[in-house]
């Protein structure tokens, strides 16, 4: 039993209008998996497919090899974790947590026990008696876990279950949420659009957009090798400046591209295009750099707006003669640099990305395993 | 604004100002309050007074206090005591409070969480019988009722409630129910509940202030209801207390106005013994439907 999750060419339409068009997903036991995606891109409805709250149009939902399609949410071994955390506001915390248990039909010392148990987990134990309203924004998040905890699900599913806490309670229950799925090693599918959430605790992420899938991988891969223009646009704070540039030679392991500044030769290999081709050249802002006086430089232009954020600083350069946007520079915090400033850039270009004139990705870069532990937001 | 400056010699009385506003605002309200009130306690003070005082002087507090008019009103002028026609009266009223409330939240349920098909035409449906006189239905329902067999019987008084008749109810408990999240009841669904015990675990406790509104509302309206047990009730041994004070009013050629004031009295005592005790709900439910977000 590897499968805990498996979806077949899963749709779903609402009023006609399809809002998942075919996906399919195999989640394996144990593993968490994050759905990401701009908003109305269909994330919550394939979580909420899972959860059995919606049914598909069409398409199978496997869940531990059972065929759960139309199957009841209660009969499906999925627990829910809601965005509003949708505590039952005239229970006790201890009467949140039991509740499904008592619906089973459990006997109350079992259930007592249980409560327990789980109250020690997440160190609800001296809240036990309270009412939600009487808790603050991260205990409620805490209840709404536990009481998806305590039915010991096959698969947790959590909607967006941050969004609704301020950013430090954010990054404190992130890592909370963290260290529970390392100790309970459930299965669990998480859904965000908070991309820092995604590559933190995903397994495995899978791009969602406007109903299907883009890519799939776990964090690291999607980061240095996204399939398409959108991953690339999507994963990776600021996002990835995209150039459109000309092939002007493609070799076995190397790409020439025609710019408006000269020609720029990057190491690719599999970069199957003619020349002429109108193709996007995506660097990422950390692979930017300015060039130090008398070094060699890729590419030339001004500074037009610096941000200071402290411990780093992002540079907007509007490079010479491209006519694109300004290319964002990720920078030290102490980056000597003023508006206006002729800065030349130089290009890690190795770790360059070519699309071609679809949005997907052509060609791949060298030594292809990625190199995980490399600096990433 | 009335800021208070201090370099003005004159300007000392300003910092008055707030108490003789509020002693302006209050007294105006406990004048108008007084008045608004006065009816009540003039029924009220003419349960004490005898027959004659009644109409010679204005005032509600009686000269001669006297219990006459609350120990003959009670006799009453039939062989019943008042206190059958109180039980009489509850008799109705709670079988029909009851039925309301669980029909309107049924049917509230129903509408506010379900895609039943032409659900917003039922809707305008359920609204348009707000409007309705009820008088129009009075001889249809009448005979309607007399078919059944169920005249001179108190069931034409509540069983027609079962089937959440009132659309001001159902349209006040959907409305709350509108202001409940949702994922509350998908995260009960997922916890294992049927629609039913979603309702009655879950949605029913959390729209308790709107439940109470409704049993509120429908408790004052039948104890004052007139002209239904008029048309329905026959016999005076099932009297409720509506008709049996206009009872006493009939069948005497001079009206003991005294006794009538002091039944009056007792007969509005339940309703405001329910209304203050379950105020705090009451007010809650009126009230926060509308702002809840």
């Amino acid at each position: 039993m590897t499968n805990s999750v498996k979806l077949t060419d899963v749709k779903k339409s609402f009023n006609g209008h399809e809002v998942i068009k075919g996906v399919s997903l195999e989640v394996k036991k144990g593993e968490l998996v994050v759905f990401v995606g701009p908003s109305g891109c269909g994330k919550s409805t394939l979580l909420r497919l899972i959860a059995g709250l919606d049914t598909p149009t069409s398409g199978e939902i496997h869940i531990s090899n059972k065929d759960v399609t139309y199957a009841h949410p209660s009969k499906r071994g999925v627990a829910m974790v809601f965005q509003s955390y949708a505590l039952y506001p005239h229970m006790t915390v201890a009467d949140n947590i039991a509740f499904a248990l008592k619906i089973q039909g459990l006997p109350r010392a079992e259930v007592d026990a249980k409560v327990a148990e789980v109250a020690e987990i997440l160190q609800l134990t001296p809240l036990l008696k309270r009412r939600p309203k009487a808790l603050s924004g991260g205990q409620r998040q805490r209840v709404a876990i536990g009481r998806a905890i305590v039915r010991q699900p096959d698969v947790f599913l959590f909607d967006e279950p941050l969004s609704n806490l301020d950013a430090s309670l954010r990054g404190q229950m992130r890592v909370e949420i963290a260290r529970l799925h390392a100790k309970l090693g459930a299965t669990s599918v998480y859904v965000t659009h908070d991309q820092v959430e995604a590559m933190t605790l995903a397994d495995k992420i899978v791009v969602l957009n406007a109903g299907h899938i883009e890519q799939v991988g776990s964090p690291m891969e999607l980061y240095r090798r996204p399939a398409n223009l959108f991953v690339a646009r999507f994963i990776g704070s600021p996002n990835m400046n995209i150039l459109s540039v000309k092939v002007a030679g493609a070799a076995a392991t190397t790409v020439t591209l025609e710019t408006p500044q000269g020609l720029l030769e990057i190491p690719r290999t599999g970069v199957v295009a003619t020349n002429g081709d109108t193709v996007s050249l995506g660097l990422r802002p950390e692979n930017l750099h300015v060039a130090a006086d008398g070094e060699a430089s890729h590419l030339k232009g001004h500074v037009v707006l610096i941000e200071r954020l402290g411990g780093e600083t992002f540079a907007y350069v509007a490079l010479k003669d491209f006519g694109n946007d300004p290319v964002i520079i990720k920078l030290s915090g102490e980056a000597d640099l003023h508006n206006h400033q002729e800065v030349g850039l130089r290009v890690d270009l190795d770790r360059a990305h070519l699309f071609d004139a679809q949005g997907l990705a052509l060609g791949q870069p060298l030594g292809a395993a990625p190199d995980v532990g490399a600096g990433h937001v | 604004m009335a800021s208070t400056t201090s370099h003005a010699p004159d300007a000392g009385w300003r910092k008055h100002l707030p108490v003789l506003n509020a002693l302006l605002r209050y007294g105006i309200l406990i004048i108008i309050g007084f008045l608004m009130l006065y009816p009540l306690f003039w029924m009220i003070g003419g349960s004490f007074k005898n027959n004659h005082e009644i109409f010679s002087s204005i005032g509600f507090i009686p000269k001669e206090p006297t219990l006459d008019g609350v120990i003959n009103g009670w006799k009453t002028s039939t062989e019943y005591t008042f206190a059958t026609y109180l039980i009489n009266t509850f008799k109705i009223v709670i079988p029909k409070v009851i039925v309301t409330v669980i029909s309107s939240v049924i049917v509230a349920y129903g509408f506010a969480r379900f895609a039943i098909p032409g659900r917003k035409y039922l809707f305008a449906l359920l609204m348009a019988t707000v409007l309705l006189p009820k008088s129009v239905l009075l001889i249809p329902q009448y005979l309607m009722f007399r078919e059944f067999g169920w005249l001179d019987t108190y069931l034409p008084l509540y069983i027609p409630q079962a089937f959440a008749v009132e659309g001001f109810f159902v349209f006040m408990i959907i409305q709350f129910m509108r202001s409940l999240p949702l994922e509350m009841e998908e995260a009960a669904v997922m916890d294992g509940c049927n629609s039913f015990q979603v309702l009655t675990l879950i949605v029913a406790p959390v729209i308790l202030p709107a439940i109470i509104a409704v049993a509120l509302f429908q408790f004052m309206w039948s104890m004052n209801d007139f002209l239904q047990p008029l048309i329905y009730l026959s016999s005076v041994e099932k009297y409720p207390v509506a008709l049996a004070l206009k009872m006493s009013i009939d069948v005497t050629e001079a009206t003991s106005w005294n006794e009538i004031l002091a039944m009056s009295t007792i007969a509005i005592a339940p309703s405001l013994i329910l209304f203050f005790a379950a105020q705090k709900y009451f007010v809650d439910g009126i009230t926060s439907g509308a702002v809840k977000g």
